[in-house]
């Protein structure tokens, strides 16, 4: 008798690039959760319209590409980005806004590098990126929490202002919107007003950050702790980032606390917690070596704060993001574990 | 039942030393109880042995018989070669009928030199000389004996043993592990051996420990094999000196540098080896073989192997002389070799696929699975790597799998040296975890034969440049040779012809 002879291992694990990505899917649901009750539907057709966007712009390039495109459209690494650069957008987008970030991202952030596995940058942080220098004011134009409504938007209204720019009983737009508390806390400490002040008049303000985001923020902190529970992620990235930001924060709000907001403020607000449990843990875009992802986790913490208090945008993730992926190849080659038997360097 | 007996063992692990723990490693399905049910039994002597001139790590034994010649069972038919070697003896009586290539267990599937023995049916054994009081021996002679003895690693490395039971310069080593680890899925051959010879594997062990003069001996055995533990922590209670040891079940950590660590905290240096931090470790079965051969005189003709899988119905241990066809072994075991997907020789993570069912079992030979489509899971497409990072935290060597792949997978062979390619055991940690489904292990393989092949090149080339400046240096001096002779020939004859007269064109000349 012959038999077929592959080489050891002959087992292999339960996993695929497709569960790993599922369960990052499931693990965004809390907080996708929390910011539907707080932001209304917009931000669920959102999702929906990016994923579809994403999935028919993964498989035409794939097709172009003369790749594959079962495996590829089913590994959920196309959805994932869609999702994650539909909840950083207003939640009552024009529908042209999702669908030009998700192509940029899917076509060229990740298709044009080599598709699944070889884009330096993060797909949706590139995407979004590009929406925010491109169409600065529909990416500003966030809308208000729900309680802070005196009308409440439905699904069909949601979907009829997403899509045909139309609002129930002719009310224009800005009787939805609302610039973000990052964004308020920054106009406002740019009137001289301090953060206790900021805080205290305007209604966009909760307990410790924006009204509802800190709820949304819990949701992903929670879906987080799930995906290192699963090792779907490892501990590094999230705790060097929210690490690095939350001490800088404390330095400068231990220095004067009128003109910085505290650190808890800045862990709970704009997207720190999708940004340190779902978006710097993006794998292929990150540091891949423990040692080096604490580095480049830091430097992303670090990065938000500076771009929060100084830069000329609200929010610093994205760009955090992007700046530090263009080191990660560096600090991988600089910070590797030591090696089984070899002396300690 | 088990858990039962597991929990008397918890009890007794009140007071055990401290373990350490090393970085990484898996836990795969363990599929170990399927073969433990039955009791061991001899397998049936075979039509024909085939035995392999080369059944370890080394130099391949010369044969010493021919064919037409009667052996007994014990019997020395091929003689070990001056250095790293094994002699190989008769594993039954019987008559030598072909010295030739065969299929061997190897995973190359390529043939290699056996004798052929038809066996008599009488089994009838060689008198060997007994020892008596090992402890009267030099361990020099004791190492001679067991050398003589075609011992060599059971576990499956197959390294000969007397040069594992060679302190070297040390006047004695620190510590003697003894491994019943056993930590790949499937296998169970050393389980059985321990619940079945706990007094003669500690028997073994001393005559090592005389051997090596070591000063702590430690029995190390996974938390999944409970009864074995129970009888060599029982066989052990009066002995001095002796730790059994109980470890977490974690693969892969029969490794012997996983081992050491996990019992001592130390690290084996990389291109090191245990013996120089003071530390040997042996295998449960290699040590009841040493007692074997110290005891009763005999040498290595068999051994027990796990035949196991869902090819075979009855999945069990088997006593096997070496040179057994595998095929006899499945039949025996119930199994129909046309119903076997893969048939793997050693366990599914570091075993290799056989490419005949007509290969003996050797000395390395622990256990057969005979795979089914349940066994192994199905070829699925290989994704891009998504650098997920789960590789290098399975990794006990705490190397970067992901970088090696990438450098391997581009041919960059300085690169993946400079990554610590060959720290690599090839456990396969790395390959079972990959979502992507990158067979890691296979691209490491392939670096490290293109560096050798490399590197075997390079030394032909620096060969084959020495010698051509040899014959340069040859041709230059030749040519100077004949210059000096041809002169000294002008000069005489220069001389003979006018002695007398011009003198000083002479004198010009030189």
């Amino acid at each position: 008798m012959q038999f077929d002879s592959p080489t050891s291992p002959h087992g292999h694990a339960r996993t695929s690039v497709t569960r790993v990505m599922l369960r990052v899917i499931y693990a965004l649901i809390p907080g996708i959760a929390a910011y539907i009750y707080f932001f209304g539907w917009g931000v669920a057709i959102n999702i929906l319209l990016a994923c579809v966007v994403a999935l028919v712009c993964e498989g035409a390039v794939l097709r172009a590409r003369s790749r594959p495109v079962w495996p590829f459209i089913t590994d959920g690494s196309a959805v994932v980005t869609a999702m994650l650069l539909a909840l950083a957008l207003p939640p009552l987008s024009p529908w042209w806004l999702t669908l030009c970030g998700t192509a940029f991202a899917i076509v060229i952030g990740k298709q044009l590098y080599g598709g699944l596995g070889y884009n330096p940058f993060n797909p949706a942080m590139l995407g979004y990126v590009m929406l925010l220098i491109s169409f600065p004011l529909e990416m500003t134009s966030w809308t208000a929490p729900q309680m802070l409504l005196e009308v409440k938007l439905g699904l069909i209204d949601a979907a009829s202002a997403i899509f045909a720019g139309r609002l129930p009983e002719g009310l224009p737009i800005d009787a939805f919107t609302m610039a973000s508390p990052l964004d308020t806390l920054k106009t406002q400490l740019l009137l001289d007003q301090t953060v206790s002040n900021v805080i205290a008049t305007s209604p966009i303000f909760g307990n410790i950050g924006g009204k509802g985001w800190e709820w949304i923020s819990g949701g992903f902190l929670i879906g987080g702790l799930w995906l290192i529970y699963m090792k779907v992620i490892s501990w590094h990235i999230p705790a060097a980032m929210l690490g690095a930001l939350f001490t800088i924060a404390e330095i400068f709000y231990l220095i004067d606390a009128n003109t910085h907001a505290t650190p808890w403020f800045h862990l709970v607000s704009g997207a720190t917690m999708l940004g340190a449990f779902f978006i710097a843990t993006d794998p292929v875009s990150a540091a891949t070596t423990n040692p080096g992802r604490l580095v480049y986790a830091a430097g992303i913490g670090i990065l938000v704060y500076v771009i929060r208090a100084w830069g000329g945008y609200p929010d610093g993730v994205a760009f955090a993001v992007l700046l530090m992926n263009m080191t990660a190849p560096t600090i991988d080659y600089y910070f590797r574990p030591r090696v089984f038997g070899h002396d300690r360097k | 039942m088990s858990a039962n007996l597991y929990h008397d063992g918890v009890d007794i692990l009140h007071g055990q030393r401290r373990l350490w723990s090393f970085h990484g490693g898996i836990h795969p399905p363990q599929h170990k109880h399927e073969s433990t049910n039955l009791p061991v039994i001899r397998a049936k002597l075979p039509e024909r042995l085939i035995l392999p001139l080369h059944q370890h790590i080394g130099e391949p034994a010369e044969p010493i018989v021919q064919v037409g010649d009667k052996v007994l069972k014990g019997q020395m038919i091929g003689r070990a070669q001056e250095f790293l070697s094994a002699p190989v003896h008769a594993s039954t009586s019987g008559t030598v009928v072909d010295i030739g290539d065969y299929a061997v267990p190897h995973p190359s599937g390529l043939n290699a030199t056996c004798i052929v023995i038809e066996p008599d049916g009488e089994d009838r054994g060689l008198e060997h000389p007994r020892v008596g009081d090992y402890l009267q021996l030099a361990p020099s002679a004791l190492r001679n004996l067991i050398r003589d003895a075609g011992i060599v690693g059971l576990g499956g490395a197959g390294f000969p043993s007397y040069i594992k039971l060679n302190p070297g310069k040390l006047d004695g080593i620190d510590t003697l592990i003894l491994n019943g680890i056993e930590c790949e899925p499937y296998i169970t051959c050393d389980d059985m051996l321990m619940r079945e010879y706990p007094r003669e594997i500690i028997a073994g062990l001393r005559v090592m420990q005389h051997a090596l003069q070591a000063r702590v001996c430690v029995i190390a055995i996974e938390d999944n094999k409970p009864e074995a533990f129970r009888a060599l922590h029982d066989a052990a209670l009066h002995e001095a000196g002796i730790d059994v040891i109980l470890c977490p079940t974690v693969y892969p950590q029969g490794g012997e540098k996983q081992l050491i660590r996990v019992i001592t905290g130390k690290e084996v240096p990389a291109n090191g080896l245990a013996i120089h931090i003071g530390i040997v470790c042996h295998n449960v079965a290699t040590a009841l073989a040493v007692h074997r051969a110290v005891q009763d005189g005999q040498p290595l003709v068999s051994r027990y192997v796990t035949v196991t899988g869902g090819g075979v119905s009855q999945p069990r241990n088997l006593d096997v002389a070496f040179g057994t066809p595998v095929r006899d072994l499945i039949i025996q075991c119930g199994g129909d070799p046309a119903a076997v997907k893969r048939l793997v020789m050693g366990g599914p993570m570091m075993g290799y696929a056989l490419h005949s069912d007509a290969v003996p079992v050797i000395k390395t030979t622990n256990c057969i699975i005979a795979a089914t489509e349940a066994d192994i899971v199905p070829p699925r497409p290989v994704m891009p790597c998504i650098r997920c990072g789960a590789c290098a935290d399975a990794c006990p060597v705490m190397l970067l799998p992901q970088q090696l792949y990438w450098y391997a997978h581009t041919n960059d062979l300085d690169k993946v040296q400079e990554y610590n390619l060959f720290d690599c055991i090839e456990c396969g940690c790395c390959s079972y975890v990959c979502p992507s489904n990158i067979p890691l292990v296979q691209y490491y393989r392939y670096a490290k034969g293109a560096i050798w092949i490399k590197e075997r090149e390079h030394e032909q080339a620096d060969i084959a440049r020495q010698r051509h400046e040899f014959r340069l240096d040859r041709l230059a001096r030749e040519k100077a040779e004949r210059e000096a002779r041809r002169r000294l020939k002008k000069a005489s004859l220069a001389k003979n012809q006018d002695n007398t007269p011009h003198t000083e064109e002479a004198v010009d000349n030189d």
